[in-house]
C-alpha cells in the first residue's frame, strides 16, 4: 500500500500511561503499531517534556505535540511542513478546550462522537478545512446539558443543517446575524516578562512577550478601531487575520471586524533592546558542605521596578538537586513544600509588602555520602501585578463604526512572569 | 449523558447486538447504533462486518446520521469493495441536493473511498459541483480532484479535470483559489515533469491577491507555491517580497515560515545596495524570533530553520544572541538546538557574554547537555580567535570542578585547541595530566594520550604516564590503542635513550598480539620505519600537522542553497534534500537558488558546452598565409629560432588585437579577488580532521624493503600515492602531409613535475630531405611560448621520423583565443613555411599548487557570485569516488573534502592555472547503473570562460 499522500495521514490520541485511546484516520487505516516508535522515543526522553516533536519511522514520519497531558501523534507519510502540522495540532487542542471547557482524556472520551465529527470538519484530505470556532461550532454546536436533555426529547441532533454563514466571506472570523441584547467589548493586555537573572542579580536576558485578548459581545457587523497612547513600543507584532495591516503601517492603529466572542487580537514581543523593568529582586544563599551532608537555603524577594502597584501571586519553584533528602525551613510569610520524590520545592508567597520582605530559610539535608550537589537550581518566580502593562502600553481609544448603538467599552492590564528564572 | 456509554458492552457478542439496533425501525436507535459503531472505530476496533447495515441507513434525511455514516464509509470502503458500490446512489442523489452543504458532504466523502469501481462514478457529479454556484461546494471539488488523481491519475486527465482546476485559480473567491492551489500543488508533486502549476506574472498576481483573503492555512499553500516561482527580473523579486513580507507578521507560524522562505529565496536576486534589501534583511529577525516565544515543538522547528538562516545570512540575527540563551526548563530537543545556534551566532563582539552562558550550562544537571556546552566552548576557542585564551581558562575552570563527564569532555576539546594553535597554550598540560585516572571514555583517553605524545619533551615523566596506559593495552578500544602506539613512538623519537624499552614494548604488542589489522600494520610500518631509517622516521611521524579549521560542521554550500529553498519542511528539520529520506522520492527535483540578477547579459550560456566537441576537437590547418597569422610569421624565419621565443617580441599588427579587449575579463577581475586573497600561501592539505595522528599515514617516502615477510607490505603502497604526472592523450595528427609538402607532424600535450611540454613527432612523407626547422607560436590565450628552440639535430631523411619534446612556458603573450585553448603554430623548415592550430587541453596548465585551504575553499565558494557557476554532466565515468579523486590529482585537480551526502560522494576539488586562476569544483557522484557513475560537476571561477574548457579536461581525464 503505496500511494502518495500529503499532509496528515492519521492521528492517535495517547494519555501519559501510553494508551492510545482516540484515532482517526483520513486516508486508509494506520496501525497502531507506529505508535511503537514513539513510545520508544518517549521511554529514551525518560521526561515526558523532552520528547521531540519530530520523529523518522522506516515508512512514516510522526509529529507531535504534547498538550494537557495528552500527546497529539499525527502520522504523516511524505514532504510536508512541520510546523503546518503543529500548528494544526494545537489548533484542534484549542477547539476541544473550547468545547468541552477541557482538554482532558476524559472529556474527549466522554464526547467521542463530537471529537470524530470536529476532526472530519476540521481536515479534508489533509488540508485544513476549518479550523475557526465561530464555523464549527455552526457546523456542530458544543455540547451543552441543556442541549443534550432537549435532544433526546425531541430528536434534534447537535449538528447544524446549514453552510455556516462566514465560511466563505472575505471574514471568515465572524458568522452574519449576531445579536446582543447587552453590546460589549473589553481587552485584557497581559503581559509576560521571560527573564534570566544570573547570580549577581543583574539580567542576563529579558524581554516581554504581550498580548491583547478580547472579548467581544457586539451585533450586526461592527467596524472597530483601537488606537494606542504610545504605538511605537509595538515593533515586533502578530495580528490575528482580522486586522487590517495596511492601516497598521500607515496610522498605526488596529482597524478590524471582530469576530465573535473571545479571540487574541494581536501578540507582541518588547525585545530585550529595549530595557524591560524587572519588577522583583530575589537575595539568595544556598549552599552545600560535602562532609556533613547537609546545607543551608535562604531566599529572600523583594519589590524592585514595579512602578508603585502591589507585587502578587508570588510563586517560587525550585528543582533541588537529586542530592536532596528533605528541606527544614521556615517561612515568614506563605507556606512552602517540598517533595523528596520530584525534589521540587514550592513556596506560595502571597502579596509582597515591603515592610517586611518574605523570607524562606533553613537546613537542606542530603544523601548521606554523597558527593555535594555541583549544579546550583534555579528559582523560577511566578508573579502577577494588576492595572499595569509593565512595557508602559496603554490603550488610547476604540471607536466602532458601522453599527449604531453604544457599547460598552473596558480595558484591563496585567503584568505577569513568564519564564522568569533567577540562578544561584 | 456522555459518549461514554457507547464504549460500554454487553456479554452478547457486541457485533450481534449492534446489527440488530441498527436495523431496528426507529430512527433514534438507528442513530445511536452507528455512534456505538464510531466509538468502537475511535479506539481501533475492527467493525468492518457491520458494513452492509450502517450503509443501509445511509438515506435519511438526517443529517448528523448522515454525516456518521460517510465517516463510517470513509473508513471501511477499501476493505469491501463490492459493498462499497451500494452507496453509490445516494452519493450521486446526494451531490444533487439543494442544500449546498450536503452536495459538499457528498463529493468529499466519495473522494476519501479509494475504490476504483466508485470513482469512475464520481466523475459526473464532481464535474458538476467543480461548477458549482456556491463558493463552498467548488471548494471541496477542488481538493476531491486532488483526491481522485492520487486513486487514478489518467482518469483525471482524460476527463479534463486539471483544466478546471487550473481555471478555478482565477475563481473570485479566495477560498476557492487556495484549495485549487493547493490540490494542484499536490498533483504537480507526483509528476514533477508536468507543467501543471504554469506560474506567469498573470497568475502570480492572482496568487497575490488570494494571499490577503484566504485563511491562514491557504496562506501556506500559495506561499509555498510562490516560492517555487523564478521571477524574470529583481524588480519583479522585489515587488513580490513587498507583497508577501505582511505575512511575516502572521499570527500562524507556518504562515511566518513560508514567508520566510520565499523572502530568503528571492533575496538572492536582490542587489544588496539596494535600500530594499537592508530593509528586508532587518525585517526577518523579528518575525524569527517571535517564533521562539511559541510553544516547545513549534520553537524547535523553528530553531532547525534558523540554523540554516544563519549559515546563509548571519547578519539578520547577529544582534540577537540572546534569544537563544537557554532557560533551564526548556525541553532538551530545544537546548541543544539553541546551544548550535550561539556557537554559530558568536563573534568577537559577543564571545564574552557568550562563554559566561556556557560556563552556566557546564554546571547543570542533564549530562547530554553538559556536554555538548563544554564541547561548545571548544568550538567558540577555534572560532574566535581572540576568545581562545578564555576559552582555555573556562575549560581549565571546569577541569577543577572534577565532575568526571566535564573533565573528559574538556580534554578532547583542549586537544583540538591545540592543533588549532600550537605553541600557545601548552602550560595547562600539567593540570590536565593531574586527571589522567579520571578518564574512562575512549574518546578522552586517545585526547589525553595524544597530548602526552605530542609534548611528550614538555612533560617530564610522559614515560611513566604513557607506561601507565600500556599495563592495559589490550582492554582498550582500538582508539586508544593505535594513539597509544603513534604517541610512544613520538615519545622516542624525542627521548630516544630512555624509551627504548617502552617503544620495543608497545610495537610488539602491537604487532603480535593484536588481532586488529590496522594496528598491526600501524605496528609494522613504525617499526620499518624505525629500523631502517631513524630521520626518516622523524620526519614522518613529527611532521608539523596542518591546522584545523573552525568550520568543519557547516553545511555545504550548495547543499545550503537546496536547504534553503526547503524552509519550513521535514527537509530542513533534518536538514538534508527530501530526496534523501522521503520514501519513493518521486523524480529528484533539485531546488536551487536563483542568480542574482545581472548575469542576462553575462557570458555564454553554461548548457552549451558539452556538445560541439568533435569539430573544435580536429586540428584545423590554416590554408592560406594572411589574416590572423599575419604577424606571426611576417618574421625572417631563416636562421633557427634561438633565445626567448619570438612570440614575445612581436609588434601587434592590425589583426592581432580583434580579442584583445576580451583578456580584460580573463585576467582582470581575478588578480583583484582572489589573489589577494590567496595571497601566495602554499595551502597545505588543511583536511581539517579532527582524529590526531595523521603522521602515522605516510609511508611513501620510505626505504627499500627489508627482506622478511614485511616486503609485501609495500608493495601494496607502492603505487598509490605516487604523483605520476597528468595525464597526456595519445599524439594526434596536427599537420598532414599533403598540406605541408611532405611534412607531417603529429603531437600532443603533457605537464610532467610543473613542466610542460610539447611532443611532437616530425615526419618526412617527401622524397628530399628536411632541415632547417624552426617553429613558432601565436599569442595565445595563456601566454604559451616554446621555452627552447625546436631542435632537430640532423636533417629528417625521406620516409624518416623524429621525435622531439619542445618544453613551453607561460611567459608569453597573451591574447585571448576562441576558442579559449586555440593554439596557432607555425613550422618552418628548408622547404617552406605551414602552420596549422590545435587545441591544448586545459589540464597542462593546472598547476601543483592548486590545493586550496578548506577554509579558504569555503570562503571563495561563497564569494564568488553564483552566476559564475556553471553545471556540467560526465555520464557513465567506470570510477567511484576515490579512483576520481586519485586519478584527478595525478593531473593537479585536488580533493579539498569529501562528504557523502543522501548517498552519493561528493568531492570538493579546486585547481589553478598557470595564470592564477582559480576554479573550485564540485563533483556529486551517483551510480547511474551498477558498474557506472554519472558525475555532475559544478565550477565556480572568477573567470566563468574558461569553465567549460575545465569541464572538458575533467573529462579528458575521467574517461582515460
Amino acid at each position: 500500500m503505496c500511494f502518495q499522500q500529503k499532509m496528515i495521514h492519521s492521528l492517535f490520541l495517547i494519555n501519559c500511561s501510553g494508551d492510545i485511546f482516540l484515532e482517526k484516520h483520513w486516508k486508509s487505516v494506520v496501525s497502531q503499531s507506529v505508535c511503537d516508535y514513539f513510545f520508544e522515543a518517549q521511554e529514551k526522553a525518560i521526561d515526558v517534556e523532552n520528547v521531540p516533536p519530530v520523529i523518522s519511522t522506516p515508512h512514516h514520519y510522526l509529529i507531535s505535540i504534547y498538550r494537557d497531558k495528552i500527546f497529539f501523534v499525527s502520522v504523516i507519510q511524505t514532504e510536508v511542513p512541520p510546523l503546518f502540522v503543529i500548528e494544526f495540532l494545537h489548533r484542534v487542542a484549542d477547539t476541544f478546550q473550547d468545547y468541552f471547557g477541557e482538554c482532558s482524556e476524559t472529556a474527549i472520551k466522554d464526547n467521542v462522537v463530537i471529537v470524530y465529527e470536529l476532526l472530519e470538519e476540521m481536515l479534508d484530505n489533509g488540508f485544513p478545512l476549518a479550523t475557526e470556532s465561530n464555523i464549527l461550532k455552526e457546523l456542530i454546536k458544543p455540547p451543552t446539558i441543556l442541549r443534550s436533555v432537549v435532544n433526546s426529547i425531541t430528536g434534534s441532533s447537535n449538528v447544524g443543517d446549514t453552510l455556516p454563514t462566514g465560511q466563505l466571506s472575505n471574514i471568515p472570523w465572524r458568522r452574519a446575524g449576531v445579536k446582543y441584547t447587552n453590546n460589549e467589548a473589553y481587552f485584557d493586555v497581559i503581559e509576560e516578562i521571560d527573564a534570566i537573572i544570573d547570580k549577581s542579580g543583574s539580567t542576563v536576558f529579558a524581554e516581554i512577550q504581550g498580548v491583547i485578548d478580547s472579548c467581544i459581545k457586539l451585533s450586526g457587523m461592527p467596524d472597530l478601531s483601537l488606537s494606542f497612547m504610545n504605538p511605537r513600543l509595538l515593533d515586533d507584532v502578530s495580528f490575528h487575520p482580522c486586522i487590517r495591516f495596511k492601516r497598521w503601517e500607515s496610522e498605526r492603529v488596529l482597524s478590524f471586524i471582530p469576530p465573535d466572542g473571545n479571540f487574541r487580537l494581536i501578540s507582541y514581543r518588547v525585545s530585550s533592546q529595549n530595557l524591560v523593568a524587572i519588577p522583583v529582586y530575589v537575595k539568595h544563599m544556598i549552599s552545600f558542605k560535602e562532609n556533613t551532608s547537609s546545607g543551608r537555603f535562604d531566599v529572600t524577594i523583594g519589590p524592585k521596578q514595579n512602578m508603585g502597584k502591589t507585587v502578587e501571586g508570588v510563586v517560587m519553584t525550585v528543582h533541588m538537586p537529586k542530592a536532596v533528602l528533605n528541606m527544614n525551613l521556615t517561612a515568614t510569610q506563605g507556606s512552602y513544600t517540598f517533595d523528596p520524590v520530584t525534589k521540587v520545592l514550592t513556596w506560595d508567597v502571597g502579596k509582597i509588602t515591603p515592610q517586611k520582605l518574605p523570607n524562606l530559610k533553613g537546613m537542606v539535608n542530603l544523601q548521606s555520602g554523597a558527593p555535594k550537589p555541583e549544579e546550583n537550581p534555579s528559582l523560577n518566580i511566578q508573579f502577577k501585578i494588576q492595572q499595569l502593562a509593565i512595557s508602559g502600553l496603554k490603550v488610547n481609544r476604540l471607536d466602532m463604526y458601522g453599527e449604531k448603538y453604544k457599547p460598552f467599552k473596558g480595558v484591563k492590564y496585567i503584568t505577569k512572569a513568564g519564564k522568569f528564572q533567577v540562578r544561584t | 449523558m456522555t459518549d461514554s456509554k457507547y464504549f460500554t458492552t454487553t456479554k452478547k457478542g457486541e457485533i450481534f447486538e449492534l446489527k440488530a439496533e441498527l436495523n431496528s425501525d426507529k430512527k433514534e436507535k438507528k442513530k445511536e447504533a452507528v455512534k456505538k459503531v464510531i466509538a468502537s472505530m475511535t479506539v481501533g476496533k475492527d467493525v468492518s462486518a457491520l458494513f452492509p447495515d450502517v450503509v443501509n441507513c445511509m438515506q435519511t434525511d438526517n443529517l448528523e446520521l448522515k454525516k456518521l455514516v460517510y465517516l463510517y464509509l470513509m473508513n471501511y470502503a477499501k476493505s469491501q469493495p463490492d459493498m462499497a458500490i451500494m452507496a453509490v446512489n445516494t452519493f450521486v442523489k446526494d451531490c444533487e441536493d439543494p442544500n449546498p452543504l450536503i452536495r459538499a458532504l457528498a463529493v468529499r466523502t466519495m473522494g476519501c473511498i479509494r475504490v476504483d469501481k466508485i470513482t469512475e462514478y464520481l466523475c459526473e457529479p464532481l464535474r458538476k459541483c467543480l461548477k458549482d454556484e456556491d463558493p463552498y461546494v467548488r471548494k471541496t471539488a477542488a481538493v476531491c480532484v486532488a483526491k481522485l488523481h492520487d486513486i487514478n491519475a489518467q482518469l483525471v486527465e482524460d476527463q479534463g479535470f486539471l483544466d478546471t482546476l487550473k481555471d478555478l485559480i482565477s475563481d473570485s473567491n479566495p477560498m476557492v483559489v487556495a484549495n485549487a492551489v493547493a490540490a494542484l500543488s499536490e498533483i504537480a508533486e507526483s509528476h514533477p515533469s508536468s507543467n501543471l502549476l504554469d506560474l506567469n506574472p498573470q497568475s502570480i498576481n492572482k496568487l497575490l491577491t488570494a494571499l490577503n483573503e484566504c485563511t491562514e492555512w491557504g496562506q501556506i499553500f500559495i506561499l509555498d507555491c510562490l516560492a517555487n516561482y523564478m521571477p524574470k527580473d529583481d524588480r519583479e523579486a522585489q515587488s513580490i517580497c513587498e507583497r508577501v513580507t505582511p505575512r511575516l507578521s502572521h499570527a500562524n507560524s507556518a504562515v511566518v515560515l513560508s514567508a520566510v522562505k520565499v523572502l530568503m529565496k528571492f533575496m538572492e536576486m536582490l542587489s544588496k545596495d539596494l535600500d530594499y534589501y537592508g530593509t528586508l534583511l532587518k525585517k526577518l529577525a523579528p518575525p524569527l524570533v517571535t517564533l521562539l516565544s511559541a510553544e516547545p515543538e513549534l520553537q524547535y522547528v523553528a530553531l532547525r530553520n534558523i540554523n540554516l538562516i544563519v549559515q546563509k545570512r548571519p547578519e539578520i540575527l547577529k544582534h540577537e544572541m540572546k534569544v537563544f540563551f537557554v532557560k533551564y526548563n526548556d525541553p532538551i530537543y530545544v537546548k541543544l538546538e539553541k546551544l548550535d545556534i550561539m556557537i554559530r551566532l558568536a563573534s568577537q563582539a559577543n564571545i564574552a557574554q557568550v562563554l559566561a552562558e556556557l560556563k552556566e550550562y557546564a554546571t547543570e544537571v542533564d549530562v547530554d547537555f553538559v556536554r555538548k556546552a563544554v564541547r561548545a566552548i571548544g568550538r567558540c576557542a577555534i572560532k574566535v580567535e581572540q576568545s581562545a585564551e578564555r576559552c582555555v581558562s573556562t575549560l581549565l575552570d571546569l577541569i577543577q570542578t572534577k565532575v568526571n563527564y566535564v573533565v573528559q569532555e574538556a580534554i578532547v576539546v583542549i586537544k583540538d585547541i591545540f592543533r588549532k594553535y600550537p605553541n600557545k597554550y601548552e602550560s595547562v598540560i600539567a593540570t590536565l595530566c593531574e586527571n589522567l585516572d579520571s578518564l574512562d571514555e575512549p574518546e578522552a583517553r586517545a585526547a589525553m594520550i595524544w597530548i602526552v605524545g605530542e609534548y611528550a619533551e614538555r612533560i617530564d615523566n610522559a614515560d611513566e604516564l604513557l607506561e601507565s596506559f600500556l599495563e592495559g593495552f589490550h582492554d582498550e578500544s582500538t582508539q586508544v590503542q593505535l594513539q597509544l602506539l603513534t604517541a610512544i613512538v613520538k615519545l622516542f623519537l624525542k627521548k630516544p635513550t630512555e624509551t627504548q624499552e617502552l617503544v620495543q614494548q608497545v610495537l610488539s604488542l602491537a604487532t603480535q598480539d593484536s588481532d586488529n589489522p590496522d594496528l598491526r600494520d600501524r605496528g609494522y610500518i613504525y617499526w620499518r620505519l624505525l629500523s631502517t631509517d631513524p630521520v626518516a622516521a622523524k620526519e614522518v611521524v613529527l611532521a608539523e600537522k596542518p591546522l584545523i579549521s573552525e568550520e568543519t560542521d557547516l553545511i555545504e554550500p550548495t547543499l545550503l542553497d537546496e536547504l534553503i529553498c526547503y524552509i519550513g519542511t521535514l527537509a530542513s528539520v533534518y536538514h538534508k534534500p527530501p530526496s534523501a529520506f522521503v520514501e519513493g522520492s518521486r523524480g529528484v527535483l533539485h531546488k536551487g537558488l536563483p542568480p542574482r540578477t545581472g548575469s542576462i547579459e553575462g557570458p555564454e550560456s553554461p548548457d552549451t558546452a558539452p556538445s560541439g566537441e568533435p569539430a573544435a576537437d580536429q586540428p584545423s590547418v590554416i590554408p592560406t598565409q594572411g589574416d590572423l597569422l599575419g604577424d606571426l610569421l611576417n618574421l625572417d624565419l631563416g636562421p633557427p629560432v634561438t633565445g626567448p621565443p619570438m612570440a614575445t617580441s612581436t609588434v601587434p599588427m592590425g589583426a592581432v588585437d580583434l580579442l584583445g579587449g576580451g583578456l580584460d575579463s580573463l585576467m582582470g577581475d581575478e588578480s583583484e579577488g582572489l589573489r589577494s586573497d590567496v595571497g601566495g600561501s602554499p595551502a597545505i592539505g588543511g583536511s581539517g580532521s579532527f582524529t590526531a595522528a595523521p603522521s602515522s599515514t605516510a609511508p611513501t617516502n620510505v626505504g627499500a624493503p627489508l627482506g622478511s615477510g614485511l616486503g609485501d607490505l609495500f608493495d601494496l603502497t607502492a603505487g598509490v600515492g605516487t604523483l605520476s604526472g597528468s595525464y597526456v592523450a595519445p599524439k594526434t595528427v596536427w599537420l598532414p602531409a599533403m598540406k605541408a609538402k611532405g611534412l607531417e607532424i603529429s603531437g600532443t600535450f603533457s605537464r610532467q613535475v610543473g613542466s610542460i611540454s610539447m611532443d611532437l613527432v616530425l615526419t618526412n612523407k617527401a622524397l628530399q630531405v628536411m632541415s632547417d626547422f624552426a617553429i613558432q607560436f601565436n599569442r595565445n590565450s595563456f601566454g604559451l611560448a616554446p621555452a627552447a628552440p625546436l631542435q632537430v639535430h640532423a636533417p629528417l631523411a625521406p620516409n624518416q621520423s623524429v621525435e622531439i619534446s619542445l618544453p613551453l612556458n607561460t611567459v608569453g603573450s597573451v591574447m585571448k583565443m576562441d576558442p579559449l585553448n586555440n593554439l596557432q603554430v607555425a613550422v618552418k623548415n628548408n622547404i617552406d613555411v605551414f602552420y596549422f592550430s590545435t587545441l591544448y587541453p586545459l589540464h597542462i596548465l593546472f598547476v601543483e599548487d592548486g590545493k586550496m585551504e578548506r577554509q579558504m575553499f569555503l570562503a571563495t565558494w561563497k564569494d564568488i557570485p553564483n552566476e559564475n557557476e556553471t553545471q556540467f554532466q560526465i555520464k557513465d565515468c567506470s570510477l567511484n569516488a576515490d579512483a576520481v579523486s586519485s586519478k584527478l590529482q595525478g593531473s593537479n585537480i585536488f580533493t579539498i573534502a569529501k562528504r557523502n551526502v543522501e548517498g552519493q560522494d561528493m568531492l570538493y576539488q579546486s585547481l589553478k592555472l598557470t595564470n592564477g586562476i582559480w576554479v573550485l569544483a564540485e563533483l556529486r557522484i551517483q551510480p547511474s547503473n551498477p558498474s557506472f557513475m554519472d558525475l555532475e560537476l559544478s565550477l565556480k571561477c572568477r573567470a566563468p570562460e574558461v569553465s567549460q574548457y575545465i569541464y572538458q579536461a575533467y573529462e579528458t581525464i575521467l574517461k582515460n
